[in-house]
């Protein structure tokens, strides 16, 4: 928690309560995406050169790109996107979007619960870690934004969970005392508490409201025409839009977006129809609708996406697919050297795959955060945010 | 964060001659500064109940501080509270055992045995209807069955007639109360079964705690045994009268964390509660430690159910299944010595070989500990410098135990977590060495290492005197408990305390919630501390009802009463000012009742 000096106002939030016309310097920001149940990789960004992705999945693979909405968007003659996720094309070709394949946690567990875990405290394998990789890279700075770590859930996750203070919100407008009277007397009483703990995170509180209730005076409006689809992960994004517009001192928001566990009948009678076609339908959309939006702001930004492990690369009886390893990221935003799928593909044969059944991992995730973390956020210290993992392998992902 | 801990140490001058901010080294001088007999009282009802009652105040000073602590410690000598025991009635799981619980309430696995012919349905009418539902699902997903879901049995308008109908739908919420309980009990299920999701919803806070159960089992079978859990602990804090024992119930779980979430976690944390840790909060450490150890609930949580000697995988086929050495390292590192205690990666990797085989049997089959010698490592074992002969079985497992519970280093880190969740984050010295003294000398007896913390000058003493921040758990079951609230459902208080940052059962880390008040002070916290201290007293819960009469008509003197002492002056102040705005605006206004929700969310009441 930080501390302020009485009776002074911190930069950021003179900014935001009084618009002065001097803004300070930008903050980088990352945003991080968990999609929660195991994303299915492989029907994500297919491997349309891989005959065995063919032989190993005979009714849910994504046909070749053919041109037809019903089949892979070309993205390298090698690697097509899901038809379903077409609006992130025109992002990818402006060379703003990085994909990276076969990346994911080393560690072999397949349950979500262990997995998702070990990806949010960053510490592959290790159970005990008290707290999570987002909010471990935020630089060790003093007057520091009292939002400076935002969650857009009910609950804080694990990944920013940590000596930072972060707040989950589920939206902006319940960060307030819902009593016009009591709000005011909680703040007196807070301020003038001889209390130093509670007299501190007191002001931040009052602040923070404030801010939240500063940049709610007029309704957003999305730029650029953007229109943000229906749904929790569009919600979150748009508010995230808000929250960076407002220059209110965010660094890390969060949020996630589930039901990525497609056990049976994964896909329709179509490539574009059923349950991930779906998924992926509402996730394109919305994070081309938050590009869109941000516009230039967009340069300070990255959004990064993550699932705890990938999917087996066989189907299964069910028109589904069960628990596998390695899986697909997203990166996108300012500095991003994109338009290309990066990573080394480890092939699918049978011996190329992991423990003979899924697709093995060439890319450990925390080679793709660390580099943001290092070279976007200005973090240098992977040492602490990745404890045991000190030197990533960066994938030269962010522009020189 | 550090360097606020050493404010708060120094905060505890409040109800205090003023001080001078001096270094952090003069805080240890406050360990020896003593408390008035007043304060004394009211620093043991912070400290070892979850916060004083109307009345506890006078009670204690009449039995005398240290014979009431005395009685604490012997919770078998103290009366319960009837009212506890009804409320505990209706929750049925929590008596039950765990093949019981499995067999009881829908359940994904419960889905798969049904369905595999391995388990017959369950009695319940609710839960039968349940799950049939869930198996046509199953079914439908599996594509061997493409009809249409199922009707309910008997349609609602065969149950009820159109009058009673509408107003199910339409009432006010006291006729449908009053609808609701005129239902006869051979009825009611049919009912439940045939009325919409959304329905049962809307009725949960308006039915009683009965067929409030029974509307959960309708929705979210899944559900149910959480909310069991949740609403008993919610009741027990609230109303028991062996308030240290749950106070250390809450302590011990906390230590030997298990995630309720975590998959067959969901069906074996009641009786990991009630026969693994209640039992012995206040016994020999040992035998609290064995039964962790032989907990399905645990041995599943940290994955030793599947750690098998490399060379013993079942059947000899190829396995994916070898050590694993989650539970080994989490004994040493959490339950037992703590991270500084002098192990090594060795020593993880041969205590996790001495648990090999230590695993539980599957979920159908009653999801018990078992220990299964096909599956121990054989080999001899070192650990922390002692031989463990080849040739071993389950007793390899015991001897670690044996090792570790006697440990010096255990015998610190107890005694120093203790100390920081009862006397202050940052514990004096002495203090620790004496507790750890007392935990060897008695081979951890637990109810004398409290007796010897609770018994010290330094418990006692200003150092102490509300140096810590109430848990989320504790504000809010403190606010009831203060303002003397009646709670008919207790789960929108544990949904609360979710959102304060502590959720219930639900702490994904094995570490447990941090004994430190840091863990507790954000932004988000502070002000759900606030939002409920309005909610409540101005009676906007659901369940619960606060009787405003109790307040007294002096805004100042309803924060003594709700405070048990008297308001800081910045809280005074601003109470009054308040009131006068208040007045001014509208002479009608509930006055009591914004001073009582302002005493509640003050700083003085985060404290205790």
């Amino acid at each position: 928690m930080a501390m302020f000096g009485v009776g002074s106002t911190p930069a950021w939030l003179s900014r935001a309560l009084y618009a002065q016309d001097t803004p300070g310097p930008r903050k980088k920001i990352l945003v991080a995406i968990f999609q929660r149940g195991a994303v299915d990789g492989l029907n994500v960004v297919v491997p349309h050169g891989e005959q065995r992705y063919y032989d190993l999945r005979p009714t849910i693979a994504v046909p070749r790109p053919d041109g037809t909405p019903d089949s892979a968007i070309d993205l390298d003659g090698f690697f097509g996107l899901h038809p379903s996720l077409k609006s992130l094309k025109p992002i990818y070709d402006s060379g703003h979007l990085a994909i990276v394949h076969a990346a994911g946690s080393p560690d072999p567990t397949r349950s979500h619960f262990d997995a998702q875990d070990y990806m949010e405290s960053g510490t592959p394998g290790r159970k005990a870690t008290p707290d999570g990789w987002l909010n471990r890279a935020l630089p060790q700075e003093p007057r520091e934004s009292p939002v400076r770590a935002v969650s857009f859930t009910a609950d804080l996750p694990r990944s920013l969970r940590g000596r930072n203070d972060a707040v989950a919100i589920a939206n902006l407008s319940d960060f307030q005392v819902r009593d016009a009277a009591g709000a005011l007397s909680f703040e007196e009483m807070y301020a003038g508490a001889i209390d130093k703990v509670l007299n501190g995170t007191g002001r931040e509180t009052f602040d923070a409201v404030k801010l939240m209730q500063s940049i709610q005076k007029q309704p957003y409006t999305p730029a650029n025409g953007a229109s943000y689809p229906g749904g929790r992960l569009g919600n979150s994004l748009r508010q995230i839009a808000q929250l960076i517009k407002a220059d209110v001192g965010l660094e890390v928001a969060f949020t996630d977006v589930a039901g990525w566990d497609t056990h049976v009948n994964e896909v329709g009678a179509k490539a574009s129809v059923g349950q991930l076609p779906n998924l992926l339908a509402n996730f394109g959309d919305t994070l081309a609708a938050f590009y869109r939006d941000l516009g230039d702001r967009m340069a300070d930004v990255i959004v990064v996406t993550m699932s705890e492990f990938g999917r087996t690369a066989r189907e299964n009886g069910n028109r589904g697919t069960d628990h596998g390893h390695a899986n697909v990221m997203f990166v996108f935003g300012g500095g991003v050297k994109g338009g290309k799928v990066y990573g080394d593909w480890p092939g699918m044969a049978e011996e190329q795959l992991y423990e003979g059944r899924d697709l093995n991992l060439t890319t450990d995730f925390r080679d793709v955060l660390g580099e943001l973390v290092a070279r976007h956020m200005g973090n240098r210290q992977l040492a602490s945010v990745f404890p045991g993992y000190a030197e990533p392998r960066f994938r030269g992902l962010l522009g020189a | 964060m550090r360097k606020t801990l050493a404010f708060a140490l120094f905060f505890c001058a409040l109800a205090l001659p003023a001080r001078t901010a001096k270094k952090a080294a003069s805080d240890d001088s406050l360990f020896k500064k003593k408390l008035s007999k007043d304060a004394q009282v009211i620093h043991a009802l912070d400290r070892l109940t979850f916060g004083p009652r109307p009345g506890d105040v006078e009670e204690v000073r009449k039995i005398g501080v240290r014979k009431w602590i005395e009685l604490q410690l012997h919770p078998e000598r103290i009366k319960e509270n009837p009212e506890l025991e009804r409320k505990l009635a209706p929750l049925q799981s929590l008596r039950m055992t765990q093949a019981q619980t499995l067999a009881a309430y829908p359940s994904p696995e419960l889905v798969r045995a049904v369905a595999l012919g391995l388990q017959k349905p369950p009695e319940d009418p609710i839960a039968r209807a349940q799950l049939e539902r869930m198996l046509r699902r199953f079914e439908v997903k599996k594509g061997t069955d493409q009809s249409a879901p199922l009707e309910p049995r008997v349609p609602l308008a065969d149950l009820l007639t159109r009058e009673q109908i509408r107003t199910l739908r339409g009432g006010t919420p006291s006729e449908k109360t009053q609808l609701l309980a005129s239902i006869p009990e051979d009825k009611i299920d049919d009912v439940i079964v045939a009325l919409p999701p959304e329905l049962r919803g809307q009725l949960m806070p308006l039915a009683s705690p009965v067929v409030r159960r029974k509307l959960l089992l309708a929705n979210q079978p899944q559900q149910l045994v959480f909310y069991d859990l949740a609403e008993a602990k919610l009741y027990r804090a609230i109303l028991s009268n062996r308030q240290l024992e749950e106070e250390l119930v809450d302590f011990w779980y906390n230590h030997f964390n298990v995630y309720i979430d975590k998959g067959a976690d969901r069906f074996l944390v009641p009786s990991y509660e009630r026969d693994v840790i209640r039992p012995h909060v206040l016994g020999k450490f040992r035998d609290l430690l064995e039964a962790t150890a032989n907990s399905p609930a645990m041995m599943f949580y940290l994955d030793n159910w599947q750690s098998v000697a490399p060379d013993r995988a079942p059947n000899g086929r190829r396995s994916r299944r070898g050590l694993n050495e989650n539970y080994a390292r989490e004994l040493m590192e959490l339950h037992t010595l703590g991270v500084d205690g002098g192990y090594t990666q060795k020593d993880v990797t041969e205590v996790a070989r001495c648990f090999t085989g230590w695993t539980i049997r599957a979920p159908g089959a009653g999801g018990e500990f078992f220990y299964n010698d096909r599956l121990h490592d054989k080999g001899e074992k070192v650990v922390l410098g002692v031989t463990i002969p080849a040739g071993g079985g389950k007793e390899d497992g015991e001897k670690v135990l044996d090792i570790l519970a006697n440990h010096p280093a255990t015998a610190r880190f107890i005694s120093k977590e203790l100390a920081q969740r009862f006397v202050a984050d940052n514990p004096p010295a002495e203090l620790i060495d004496r507790m750890s003294k007392t935990f060897l000398r008695t081979h951890g007896d637990l109810r004398e290492l409290m007796r010897t913390m609770l018994e010290s000058k330094e418990f006692f003493s200003a150092g102490a005197y509300r140096a810590k921040v109430k848990t989320p758990l504790e504000m809010i079951v403190a606010s009831i408990r203060a303002t003397g609230a009646q709670v008919d459902y207790a789960f929108p208080l544990a949904q609360r305390i979710g959102q304060l940052g502590e959720p219930l059962y639900r702490k994904v880390e094995p570490t447990g919630y941090s004994n430190a008040n840091a863990e507790w002070v954000s932004s988000a916290s502070l002000l759900g501390r606030m939002n409920f201290a309005l909610a409540l007293a101005q009676n906007r819960l659901p369940g619960v009802k606060v009787d405003a009469e109790r307040f007294a008509s002096d805004p100042v003197e309803t924060a003594r009463l709700l405070l048990f002492t008297d308001p800081s002056p910045a809280t005074r102040d601003a109470i009054e000012k308040a009131m006068a705005n208040q007045k001014t605006k509208d002479p009608k206004a509930a006055i009591p009742a914004l001073a009582a929700a302002l005493a509640l969310g003050s700083p003085d009441f985060q404290r205790k």
